[in-house]
């Protein structure tokens, strides 16, 4: 139990490197290393197949994305940069206390959790659930791709002369 | 059929809620384009953690990878189309600040 707390630490901190870190091609690899860190997680708690995908689409493909869309905005010159990270550092330094303190607080908290759920009694494999019981998540998957495919081909349209 | 969660619950909450707050702070304190959607990405981790965690405790795993997968399609075309937002916006007014979306009006 010891090493998985001190992955869940990690996967924060992580996430701390990727909303902290001055440029944004360090934020994006923050952002990287926590997707990999909860594909890690995913596979000790045994979700193999969501953390395959976690790994391959999120770790992979978003962080290609992101790094392609800040390679495309002009990068600042050395005295905007400067003054931004001055003004960033004033923002950000009280998020690490704030999280270390919530962190303590929270594991404080131990009340008697008695929620109780109703649940279907049938749980199968993963394959049968997303194909045989939840069929309409994937209608709404595929409607929710054509929506961002048909919205991309909006942004990049050419203006009519 | 019911289930009862365990006291192990409070671990994986407070990871969620530290990753949320995470998520919620980078969004709230930068005017960065880039960062918001950083942000927006954060917060999307902390629920895919909680989903699995639910799914752990309960005894639902399958269920919750379903949910899962689900959140990680909804989470790449929304990456995709604000990544699309961001450049276009970016070509009009050479700025990433969020401070000029007010021009987008209309």
């Amino acid at each position: 139990m010891i090493w998985f707390t001190i992955l869940l630490v990690v996967l924060v901190l992580a996430a701390l490197w990727a909303s902290m870190a001055t440029a944004l091609l360090r934020a994006t690899l923050g952002l990287a290393l926590t997707s990999a860190l909860l594909a890690v997680v995913m596979y000790a708690l045994g979700a193999t197949l969501a953390a395959v995908i976690e790994l391959s689409v999120c770790a992979g493909l978003i962080t290609v994305v992101l790094v392609s869309v800040t390679s495309l905005t002009q990068p600042r010159t050395f005295k905007e940069a400067l003054a931004a990270r001055r003004s960033r550092l004033r923002r950000f330094w009280p998020l690490p206390f704030v999280l270390l303190a919530a962190g303590i607080g929270l594991s404080f908290v131990r009340v008697p959790v008695d929620i109780v759920l109703k649940v279907p009694a049938a749980d199968g494999d993963v394959r049968t659930v997303l194909w045989s019981l939840r069929q309409l998540d994937l209608f709404g998957q595929i409607l929710i791709l054509l929506a961002g495919v048909f919205g991309v081909l909006v942004l990049f349209r050419k203006e009519a002369k | 059929m019911t289930i009862v969660i365990p006291q192990s619950f409070w671990l994986y909450f407070t990871f969620f809620a530290l990753l949320f707050l995470d998520g919620i702070w980078c969004m709230l304190a930068t005017r960065n384009m880039v960062r918001v959607l950083i942000g927006i990405e954060i917060l999307m981790k902390s629920v895919t953690l909680f989903l699995i965690a639910a799914g752990y405790l309960s005894g639902r795993m399958a269920l919750a990878q379903a949910l899962v997968i689900t959140v990680i399609v909804i989470e790449v075309v929304v990456v995709i189309v604000i990544a699309g937002v961001i450049l276009g916006f970016f070509r009009k007014h050479d700025s990433l600040d969020v401070g000029n979306t007010r021009e987008m009006k209309g």
